[in-house]
């Protein structure tokens, strides 16, 4: 226990010391929303139930966050924790592999609600950002989200074969995804068979889930099993694709 | 003698390439056992097969009484380890990499009097990424000491130093083993398994192909030893032919080699006393270890 809060403590320190990472992980959703929402205004408008641009968007600017981090910042950890040999030097103590993997996801899990709390902060600021009763909910919905893309990034890290590949490939599937989800535009400005290609992804799975939790306060129960059913496909494959070296 | 380590008749193939094929040895507790091949002989490979990283696929390893295989965590309690290949995040300090590395073991020795011997002090702040390769050799060291094990593995230690670097890091060896602690030292260097090793097995495609203490390996040689000297010109070295245990004696201008057995420089500088002569440059060459391999393999380490 005591190897596991000083690994993830490590984790997160060493996360903040890297300003690349720090940029997409905790800069971008905001500076996304920033930029939309002087396009944009959050003025509430009857059309949108009461609410504004940027209240609508935050669901997706949670996806953003947590696919950027599923899709970038575990898979290039990873494969270059492996590639350089420090998962190596961990194996070669008495630890054993749970810590290792474990402190991985909380470090990336608090990254993720620290990317989650600039948001708000920066919404509540900048554009008086509306928060329609307080659903609470949107929390296991979103660690839901958080596992499932965590463990797909897991995948990608096993399966690459290096740092590079890693973050070339997350990219290459992570940013067409961002984009139809949902998660950086609004769905509804697209063509339909834009929006039909969007509902086969897992990102437009995460928004809905957390847009129908954040506006309705319903789960979409559809989304919640897409979401599962990609956080049981990775775990069981990233099981036999990890590598230590 | 206490062994601390027994390894019989080990094999591990990868994909059905052998990479160990048949190795046994035994370490005696507090010595300095060296293990030494060219690259890809099956050193780190048995190395960490001993360790319990890698899963033997047949023989028998026994490390301080433990199988490390189905006991891999209390052996890991007990004994340190620098692998080759292995790292540390570029961003880590020091002080953090030996504050984390002690939270897991379950007992180990403060790390700041550790940084103090090797000489980390100063650098207790630095990233990783910052240290010279020295320096991170040191700090792998220091890692491999936090939990006062009593048996050391280091694997290319020196590889990729500087020769002043490289003999530093012979004396923080010894000191190791002054320690009381048995180290198990894996290089491809002949020169440093010379100079700290008390027992030495040469590994080679999988097997083991000598194992004795590095004197006794140059010694079944029955190499000839050669003293070099020059004299001033007019000298006649015909005239040390005669000497005991000479061979051969060769005369280029005032360059003179003699060959022989025994204690061939004594009997020479006695002669060349009598004769009333000073040798200038005098020097000793002896078979080393090099001589050894290429005796064992028909060839040299490096190819």
């Amino acid at each position: 226990m005591k190897s596991f809060l000083k690994l993830t403590y490590m984790e997160l320190k060493l996360q903040l010391r890297e300003p690349v990472a720090l940029f997409f992980t905790l800069a971008f959703p905001v500076m996304v929303m920033v930029l939309f929402g002087f396009i944009f205004g959050n003025e509430a408008e009857e059309l949108l139930g009461g609410y504004g641009q940027v209240d609508l968007s935050v669901p997706g600017y949670i996806g953003m966050v947590v696919g950027t981090i599923g899709m970038l910042s575990i898979p290039t950890t990873l494969a270059n924790y492996r590639e350089l040999g420090i998962l190596r030097r961990l194996r070669a103590t008495p630890l054993g592999s749970s810590p290792v993997l474990w402190s991985q996801v909380a470090a990336q899990v608090l990254m993720t609600a620290a990317g989650i709390i600039l948001l708000f902060i920066a919404g509540l600021a900048i554009f008086d950002l509306r928060i329609p009763n307080g659903n609470l909910a949107i929390v296991p919905a979103i660690l839901l989200s958080a596992f499932s893309f965590f463990a797909v990034g897991f995948v990608l890290a096993g399966v690459m074969p290096s740092a590079r590949t890693a973050q070339a490939v997350g990219m290459a599937i992570f940013y067409p995804m961002l984009f139809l989800s949902g998660a950086a535009m609004p769905r509804y400005i697209m063509p339909d068979f834009v929006q039909q290609i969007a509902g086969l992804l897992p990102l437009t799975h995460v928004v809905i889930l957390i847009e129908d939790l954040w506006l309705k306060g319903t789960w979409n129960l559809t989304s919640v099993a897409v979401v599962a059913v990609v956080l049981i496909l990775g775990l069981v494959i990233s099981r036999f694709t990890f590598r230590w070296e | 003698m206490t062994q601390v380590i027994e390894v019989r008749n080990l094999h591990k193939a990868y994909d059905g390439v052998t990479a160990v094929d048949d190795v046994s040895f035994n370490v005696d507790e507090g010595e300095i056992f060296g293990i030494i091949g060219p690259n890809g002989a099956g050193k780190t490979t048995t190395i960490e097969s001993v360790i319990g990283l890698r899963k033997p696929d047949g023989g028998s390893v026994s490390v301080l009484g433990l199988d490390p295989q189905t006991e891999a965590r209390k052996l890991g309690n007990r004994i340190g380890t620098q692998l080759q290949e292995a790292a540390l995040p570029e961003r880590m300090k020091v002080w953090e990499a030996l504050d984390l590395y002690a939270s897991f073991y379950e007992k180990t020795v403060p790390w700041e009097p550790l940084v103090e011997q090797w000489g980390l002090a100063e650098k207790r702040n630095t990233q990783f990424g910052g240290l010279s390769g020295g320096q991170k050799q040191r700090l792998f060291i220091s890692l491999a000491l936090l939990n006062d094990p009593q048996i050391v593995f280091l694997d290319e230690l020196t590889t990729g130093l500087d020769p002043q670097a490289r003999r530093a890091t012979w004396d923080l060896i010894r000191a190791i083993r002054e320690q009381g602690k048995t180290v198990v030292l894996i290089t491809h260097f002949m020169d440093e398994v010379e100079a700290l090793a008390d027992r030495v097995a040469v590994i080679d495609h999988g097997r083991v192909i000598a194992l004795d203490t590095p004197d006794n390996l140059i010694a079944s040689l029955n190499g000839e030893t050669q003293v070099l000297f020059s004299v001033p010109n007019g000298f006649e070295a015909e005239r040390l032919e005669k000497v005991s245990g000479v061979t051969a004696v060769h005369q280029h201008n005032q360059h003179i080699t003699i060959s022989g057995n025994g204690p061939l420089l004594a009997n020479v500088a006695a002669a060349l006393a009598q004769h009333n002569i000073a040798p200038a440059d005098l020097r000793v060459q002896q078979a080393n270890l090099e001589d050894v391999f290429l005796a064992l393999t028909g060839r040299t380490i490096r190819n």
